[in-house]
């Protein structure tokens, strides 16, 4: 018998109560906030804040930026993923150690990395500048910092399962004479699809929220370096409530719509599941 | 096509898996590779495959080296103990890939999808997943998957191994009809004796990494070349004894001629005997019979089991009689009897479970 059942009424309500009031206080309402806010001075003013250029600028570098940070930790991902749970070699729990450091590392301190390195004063700093390259206060450097702080996503995703679907499926299809690319197609891409699917939802909303690594590297630039997360900081400094708010909801559109996204996928998991594990009736052995 | 597999050895780290292995497979057999667990019979059926790389020998296909072959170009088909069906797939895709990764014509795929699936039968569930068929069925599917591309050479490890014991049986059967009809280089991984003698034309058996005899099923098990093969195919009661010139003496007063290839100088014996080659008399026959008391009977199924201890050492015995002749001596627990081996298998040296 679950345990839900044989407690008491009253101790299930006060738990379901206190989860429901932290929810609400923690997310919900700062959530809310954010649309009351941005629809203050109602809708005129907040279509208004995404006619401004450096607000469309804004939009235009961090799309840009996610088109670019999440393809390639899409493809850093998932060979560093197979590489880790279909195949034995050395150095391999340093790599795992490796892709968790983005997420230990603060991200202000993942920022400033890349201005050690290739910034005015840095390591690579006057050869970049001899050659008229500039990363630090540019794009490049956004999508750098980006690609270190998403790094994680999607290879983290991937590995639990594929280590638990292990080599079998993969040592049938070479058996059966399909190329190491056919196998990787046909058997292995298929197994993984919904948490790839995932990480790279999660990948991406991270790649356009990012904030600390990418102010670090930006230099907030107006129509030039700046995200929407670092364009909303400077609205709202400058008291452009509404516009600040405006942008901000965008970020959190795409926060719900990433939950939505989840939730599809794990709804659709499920019943995938339920449909397979149906019972085995029908025909005899 | 026949298999040759001559001095392979494979290491994993420290452990041996396999330790100078020769085994002939010839065109059209059916063999089986049969020991404990860790006696390094998957390996070898691995090697065979491709999926393991020996670190010594050479595995020959038709007299042709096909040691550093790649999986993929060796036609084998093999059928893994968990099945590893494609479980995103359906049926249908799952024995059609070896055809469609050959880029072979959709119809002719079609064609022989359906010609495999009447071969198992199981027709009318290639819309199917593998999830939604029972153990028995995903193991046909598994076969008609390996048979498809119409290997040289079929490997099955521990084919039967997660099916329960009606299931088995039946499969058992089968397959052995499968392979009489269509005569493919079958060698499949077994740990149960009873699965390898029924089955195969011949029996490799393997202990800690070596092949301790190669033979048909009438050969390994009634001239044993090892105390392992003895002990392993089924169960046996060893006595420790000498040899005196011809004379065999072994432990609790029992007397017997010895067999030519021990007999000779004084040394130490173990002989086996496995418990339908006893005996049991209510009354003293000869010299050579040693008194026990039944421990107990066990009168379910064709033979009736019994327990019986020695009174000279005091040692636990295994017998089995036919019916018939139980029902004449009409044994009851406690009594006393005398037994007599016939059929010892005599082997020079120490040897102990």
């Amino acid at each position: 018998m679950p345990i839900s059942s044989t407690a008491p009424p009253i101790v299930r309500y006060v738990l379901i109560g206190v989860a429901l009031i932290f929810l609400g206080l923690f997310l919900v309402v700062p959530l809310a906030a954010v649309f009351v806010e941005a629809f203050k001075k109602g809708v005129g003013a907040y279509i208004a804040a995404f006619r401004e250029s450096d607000a469309l600028s804004a939009i235009r570098l961090t799309l840009l930026i996610a088109a670019v940070a999440v393809p390639l930790n899409l493809v850093f991902g998932v060979a560093a993923a197979w590489a880790i749970a279909k195949f034995e070699f050395v150095g391999k729990n340093v790599l795992i150690t490796l892709i968790d450091l983005p997420f230990s590392v603060s991200p202000v301190v993942s920022g400033l990395i890349y201005v050690l390195l290739f910034g005015l004063q840095g390591w690579l700093g006057p050869w970049l500048a001899g050659h008229d390259l500039r990363i630090i206060f540019a794009v490049p450097g956004i999508v750098l910092a980006t690609i270190f702080v998403t790094f994680p996503f999607v290879a983290r995703e991937l590995i639990p399962l594929m280590q638990a679907q292990g080599t079998e499926e993969e040592q049938a299809a070479l058996v059966l004479g399909a190329s190491g690319w056919q196998t990787f197609r046909r058997i292995t891409l298929p197994n993984v699809k919904w948490g790839l699917f995932y990480g790279v939802v999660l990948c991406n909303a991270r790649a356009m929220g990012e904030f600390g690594a990418v102010s670090v590297v930006s230099g907030h630039i107006r129509g030039m370096t700046n995200t929407i997360p670092l364009h909303v900081e400077i609205l709202y400094n400058e008291y452009h409530s509404v516009a600040a708010f405006a942008m901000a909801s965008l970020l959190a559109c795409l926060a719900l719509v990433t939950l939505a996204v989840k939730s599809a996928l794990e709804w659709r998991i499920r019943r995938e599941q339920q449909k397979t594990a149906q019972s085995v009736e029908g025909i005899g052995t | 096509m026949s298999i040759e597999v001559r001095g392979v050895t494979k290491r994993f780290g420290n452990f041996t898996a396999l330790d100078d292995v020769s085994v002939e497979v010839p065109s059209g057999s059916l063999v089986a590779l049969l020991g404990p667990s860790g006696s390094g019979k998957t390996t070898l059926l691995r090697a065979i495959a491709g999926l393991e790389t020996p670190d010594a020998g050479t595995i020959y296909f038709h007299d042709e080296d096909a040691t550093d072959r790649p999986v993929r170009h060796r036609n084998v088909g093999f059928v893994f103990q968990h099945y590893a069906l494609f479980r995103h797939m359906t049926i249908f895709d799952n024995i059609a890939f070896g055809l469609q990764v050959r880029k072979r014509p959709k119809e002719e795929i079609r064609e022989r999808v359906h010609e495999l699936l009447r071969l198992i039968q199981l027709e009318g569930v290639e819309n199917r997943y593998p999830a939604q068929l029972s153990g028995g069925q995903r193991q046909r599917v598994a076969l008609a998957r390996a048979l498809a591309a119409r290997p040289k050479v079929l490997l099955l490890d521990e084919p039967f191994g997660a099916l329960d014991a009606k299931v088995r049986k039946e499969l058992r059967q089968w397959i052995r009809r499968l392979h009489d009809e269509i005569h493919v280089t079958s060698l499949f991984v077994t740990h149960d004796q009873e699965e390898a003698l029924e089955l195969a034309d011949r029996v490799v058996l393997m202990h800690d990494g070596k092949v301790e005899q190669v033979g048909t099923p009438d050969e390994v098990y009634n001239r044993p070349a090892t105390p392992f093969v003895m002990n392993f195919l089924g169960s046996v009661n060893i006595f420790h004894g000498r040899v005196r010139g011809d004379r065999l003496s072994l432990a609790a007063g029992l007397e017997a001629d010895a067999p030519a290839h021990v007999s000779g100088e004084d040394r130490g014996v173990v002989a086996f005997v496995r418990p339908h080659d006893i005996d049991v008399d209510l009354s003293q026959k000869n010299g050579s019979s040693a008194c026990a008391r039944v421990k107990w009977i066990h009168p379910i199924g064709a033979v009736v089991k019994m327990e019986l201890e020695l009174l000279d050492d005091k040692k636990d015995i295994e017998v089995e009689l036919t019916r018939e002749r139980h029902e004449t001596l009409r044994l009851s627990v406690g009594e006393i009897v005398y037994v007599t081996p016939k059929g010892l298998k005599v082997f020079v040296g120490t040897y102990s479970i």
